[in-house]
């Protein structure tokens, strides 16, 4: 089994082989990260560009220490202190940055479809960090990981996506993620937050959240993005909080051993409560964990190999 | 049909890590201090046998663990294929410890130079040793096993194939045309 690939574009591209295939490296790779020394010298000599277009802590930071870990050189661009302010386009920079000979080039873009676009301009690997409204196939990747090893299987498992599904990238992903993988995958929020035809990803679709999440597997919350609420989705944050926030009453509703997601940054008291948050199922911080490994193991398979 | 030879039947095996066993404790005087890391998949088998027969001749158990050398190698990337990782658990520090790597055959020596790298990240180990069941020739490196179960020069037309029971339901060595 192979990840016969340039680049990492989308979950909805992967086949289920392919994804086991992150999986399964990505276990073998949590555990560099806890040795003394972690770094292992699989990728000395690589260059890896971290490009992001987008404000970012969590993902631009483990992409960085992924690829640190593997003995790759990492830079970072971020489109604020870049000559992105000056006017260039996406293209110049992408051909001026290939003119150095990087190995790989991570993007973060707010445009669905820019990371392809990129693809098809320079010849090294690209790996799509967040595109728009599109995907985010690391995070969908770490997710999986994360049900994986907590719940032992994915197949057949109830997974909730609740929130505003049309502009979340991080659902898109993981629906087909989840979806591929066997899990029966139930988006729950708004009429307004639902992207047309949603079915038609395979999954079940809730307009109220005690149904969604009563006997589900995993919750995953998703973040109320309050930076696009000029979009009208609700009447008020408090409206929505109270609809679809999860908090410690709505929690009592679901299966006792449920575990909860949220691919941060989370806020409080509105999309989720501090209690839960921080609470005993809250996997929260084991995500951040591995996407660490996530990355290593995307850099591994796509890196390794001449191409 | 390919051209076999059978060099090792399952008493060969075992009477080979036998000697094995008690070559390390001659060696190193006893087996305090001594820390065994098998190298995925067979040798983490060997290694669990060998610290078996150590465990009835000396009376204690001494850790065991596992070495996946396969980030340190030298021909990542020379591959169609990435080769696929495999566990690696080194249970305690080996810091100032005897440390012994078992495998099943030994080639080329490159896994080994790999393996030390390995180790040396992890720690200072008073000593390295190398155990092997089949040491088979063409060595690359400047690398030689201090214990080995059995010498079969071979070609390099041949491939040698350990089956251990944990992992292929039988015990045998066999020696094959590629």
């Amino acid at each position: 089994m192979k990840l016969n690939r340039k680049d990492i574009l989308s979950i909805e591209d992967l086949t289920k082989e392919e994804i086991e295939l992150v999986l399964k490296t990505a276990e073998s790779f949590k555990e560099v990260s806890e040795r003394d020394i972690k770094k292992v010298p699989t990728l000395r000599g690589k260059t890896i560009i971290n490009l992001f277009y987008e404000p970012s802590t969590r993902t631009r930071t483990s992409f960085e220490i992924a690829a640190k870990r593997m003995s790759a050189d990492a830079i970072n661009i971020s489109a604020s202190s870049s000559s992105v302010v000056k006017g260039e386009t996406l293209k110049d920079t992408a051909k001026n940055l290939e003119a150095m000979n990087p190995d790989c080039i991570v993007l973060r873009h707010s445009f669905s479809g820019a990371p392809h676009i990129l693809a098809g301009l320079v010849k090294c690997s690209v790996i799509n960090a967040g595109d728009g409204c599109h995907e985010h196939p690391s995070q969908a990747l770490l997710d999986m990981l994360t049900v994986k090893e907590k719940l032992g299987r994915i197949e057949g498992l109830k997974i909730a996506i609740i929130g505003d599904i049309l502009h979340s990238r991080v659902a898109r992903s993981n629906i087909y993620g989840f979806t591929k993988l066997g899990a029966e995958v139930r988006a729950a929020g708004l009429p307004t937050m639902m992207p047309c035809r949603i079915e038609q990803m395979g999954c079940r679709v809730f307009y109220n959240m005690e149904d969604a999440i009563k006997d589900s597997d995993v919750i995953m919350m998703l973040r109320i993005q309050l930076e696009r609420q000029n979009a009208a989705l609700f009447p008020t944050v408090r409206e929505y909080s109270k609809l679809f926030g999860l908090d410690s009453k709505k929690l009592e509703m679901a299966k006792k051993d449920v575990i909860i997601l949220h691919p941060g940054p989370i806020n409080r008291g509105v999309e989720i409560s501090s209690d839960v948050a921080d609470g005993r199922s809250s996997l929260i911080l084991d995500q951040v964990t591995n996407g660490v490994a996530v990355r290593m193991a995307l850099f591994y398979l796509l890196l390794g190999r001449e191409l | 049909m390919p051209d076999k030879r059978y060099v090792m039947d399952s008493k060969g095996l075992e009477r080979a890590l036998v000697r094995i066993a008690h070559e390390i404790i001659e060696k190193n005087k006893g087996i305090e201090d001594i820390v065994i890391l098998g190298i995925p998949t067979r040798g983490v088998y060997l290694a669990r046998r060998l610290n078996d027969i150590l465990k009835t001749a000396e009376g204690f158990e001494i850790p065991v663990g596992s070495l996946d050398a396969t980030l340190y190698r030298d021909d990542i990337g020379f591959k169609e294929e990435q080769p696929i990782l495999k566990e690696t658990n080194i249970p305690v520090s080996i810091d100032n410890k005897k440390v012994i790597i078992v495998d099943d055959v030994f080639f080329t020596g490159r896994t080994i130079r790999a393996a030390m790298n390995v180790i040396m990240d992890f720690g200072r180990p008073a000593s390295i040793q190398l155990a092997v069941l089949v040491d088979r020739g063409h060595r690359e490196l400047p690398i030689r096993p201090d214990y080995v179960g059995k010498n079969i020069p071979t070609s390099m037309q041949e491939d040698v194939k350990v089956h251990l029971v944990e992992t292929d339901g039988v015990e045998e060595v066999l020696v094959e045309e590629k």
